[in-house]
């Protein structure tokens, strides 16, 4: 044993980059959804790439290391303190035994990742240890922690040499109230008139409470379909379409009055227009955003999110290499 | 919806979802024609193992495929589908080497009439069961004969998705008796695990209990998932149901649901299957004596 739960926190789930190559079973990735935030901690312990970590959200929970330990918190700003002393994060720090973590109240942001080295030695379901609650798999019983969980760690690599280090400022994300998702307009968008489609890119949304790992829903505008005569197979809503796939990150607007954004926990399909996606490199944004923060959609081509996937990529090892 | 002048089939939209994945709405409509067009495509772009693929999922009228785009740009994809599309064509003489299955349902089952009860004020007729509701909008004299028609016909797996394992389900009937009902007006909160149900134009089994919008009809016995893979069906995956897989929904009695149950229970319990090669030209010419065919393949007369 290494760590103990005296008290879990609002949602912490054990998570890694996610169960990939299962989408058509229906089966959802999973896996942090702040990716940038995650691999980040993973790096400043000394971690192979997709090692698991908990992911924090919205309030942290009290963990008791019952052995001498290396660890990072990331993301969202939610000061870490170690026996009651406030602790940097983006810096790797050591635990001893007995010592105890928690977290003061968020600030901005809404989940951080405590990632440890050696990893959080769950068990591996499909290529993956990250939870995913809706059907009770993966992570520890595939629930959140609860508090009396003991959790293991995999064997530490090498994290103590790392002790100290950080992450320059400037590749710290700054999170605020406001954020900007980038969108490949697309999918089924014909769904949906010019003007609403413009309303779409122009209006100021607000992230709702329902916002969660399986999607963000958002209120603000007031969308339009398209008249038609609903195809056969779809039904008799003018939002349905016949059944398909929903790519993550994938747009939809039941009714017409809610956008919601499918992420790392969603359904893989239904009956619902899709009208775009936010870009892969943008979800880590997107979900360090919360109830009431204010969203806009930002159009662009293939070539934008490709680039942007491309930056990401850079910093990360730019990152990962000044940390050697 | 353009048609291709040269097939006559809709023409289809590529589109990308995101930067990780290739969207293809072959058509708006759902037809079984489109459906064996999805699969076509799909099973030959699995065949090919493409570098950077890392999901392949057909579903109803449509495919999705999931890239790494940091080895596979999507419009390289994206041209190679125009060319299986091409290459498949109108889908004639197209084969599945598929299985058909006996499932088990119990029909007006007292568990999903107290969930459908419990949520009338979401639904379009309050006042009537989703079954009563469901046959008349359909022209059916009487639930009875419209319960007839669901469990006379068998039915293809067209898609599997929402949550693992649930599948979707299309009759292998013509078009004019094809059943279309609306989903709930709002979702409920709660469906049982293994309900019966129906939307749009698709019966699908729920194979979690969870907030469901589709009318509900009755309750399967077996499980489609079964994460801890006790049961011999479950070996290879966590999830039954695939893909062009030929189900007979068969009506079953209290008992024999008990029965089925108690088998579920002790890990006994395996569905009655046989191999088959579906011709699709077949089921699209003369639909009712193929099922005849195929009902003799799964029962043996």
């Amino acid at each position: 044993m290494a760590i103990r739960v005296k008290s879990p926190g609002l949602l912490t789930t054990v998570q890694d980059t996610g169960r990939f190559g299962e989408y058509a079973i229906g089966m959802p990735p999973s896996g942090a959804m702040d990716v940038f935030s995650y691999q980040v901690g993973n790096y400043l312990v000394g971690n192979r790439d997709g090692a698991a970590g908990l992911e924090i959200t919205y309030f942290g929970p009290e963990l008791e290391f019952t052995e001498d330990a290396v660890i990072a918190v990331t993301g969202a700003e939610m000061p870490p303190k170690i026996n009651g002393e406030e602790a940097p994060t983006w810096e790797t720090l050591r635990v001893r035994e007995g010592d105890v973590l928690s977290f003061d109240y968020l600030k901005n942001g809404a989940r951080s990742y405590l990632t440890v080295s050696g990893g959080i030695d769950a068990p591996i379901f499909m290529h993956s240890r990250s939870t995913y609650t809706l059907i009770g798999l993966g992570g520890l019983d595939g629930r959140a922690l609860q508090e009396g969980d003991e959790l293991q760690l995999g064997e530490a690599g090498n994290g103590d040499a790392r002790v100290g280090k950080k992450v320059d400022a400037d590749n710290i994300p700054r999170y605020t109230k406001e954020t900007e998702l980038r969108v490949i307009i697309g999918l089924a968008s014909y769904r949906l008139t010019e003007e609403s489609m413009e309303e779409f890119l122009n209006v100021e949304w607000t992230v709702t409470p329902d916002a969660d790992r399986v999607g963000y829903r958002y209120r603000g505008g007031e969308l339009g379909f398209v008249e038609r005569e609903q195809p056969a197979g779809a039904g008799s809503d003018p939002a349905n379409v016949v059944d398909f796939g929903y790519p993550i990150g994938s747009i939809q607007v039941p009714g017409g009055v809610e956008p919601i954004v499918l992420m790392n926990d969603a359904v893989t399909g239904g009956g619902y227009a899709t009208i775009g996606t936010v870009i892969s490199a943008d979800r880590d944004r997107l979900a360090q955003s919360k109830t009431n923060d204010k969203t806009r959609f930002r159009s662009v081509e293939l070539e934008e999110a490709l680039e942007a996937r491309e930056d990401r990529r850079k910093r990360l090892a730019e990152i990962k290499d000044a940390l050697v | 919806m353009n048609a291709n002048v040269e097939t006559g089939l809709p023409e289809a939209r590529y589109t990308y979802g995101g930067d990780e994945f290739v969207f293809v709405e072959l058509a708006e409509a759902m037809s079984l024609k489109v459906n064996f067009r999805a699969m076509a495509i799909t099973n030959r772009l699995r065949e090919e193992n493409v570098e950077g693929v890392m999901d392949i999922c057909p579903s109803n009228a449509s495919y999705m495929v999931r890239i790494d785009p940091d080895v596979l740009h999507p419009d390289r994809l994206i041209s190679r589908l125009k060319e299986l599309d091409e290459e498949v064509g109108d889908v004639k003489g197209f084969e599945l080497r598929t299985r058909v299955v006996d499932v088990p349902v119990m029909m007006e089952d007292p568990w999903t009439h107290e969930a459908l009860m419990r949520f009338r004020d979401r639904h379009q007729d309050p006042e009537a069961t989703d079954l009563e509701y469901s046959a008349r909008i359909n022209g059916y004299d009487s639930k009875d004969d419209f319960i007839a028609a669901l469990l006379g016909s068998p039915w293809l797996i067209t898609m599997i998705g929402f949550v693992p394992g649930l599948p979707w389900c299309y009759q292998l009937v013509p078009p004019e008796e094809q059943v279309e009902v609306p989903k709930y007006v709002r979702p409920r909160t709660f469906t049982p695990e293994r309900a019966f149900g129906f939307g749009g134009g698709f019966a699908v089994v729920y194979s979690v209990q969870g907030a469901g919008g589709y009318q509900l009809y009755g309750l399967a016995p077996a499980p489609v998932l079964d994460v801890k893979q006790r049961l011999k069906d479950f070996e290879d995956s966590i999830v039954f149901p695939k893909p062009g897989d030929v189900w007979k929904y068969r009506g079953v009695d209290q008992e024999e649901f008990d029965e089925i149950r108690a088998g579920v229970e002790d890990g006994s319990f395996e569905y009655k299957k046989a191999d088959f090669t579906f011709h699709t030209d077949r089921a699209l010419e003369d639909p009712h004596a193929y099922n005849k065919e195929i009902l003799g393949v799964l029962y043996g007369d």
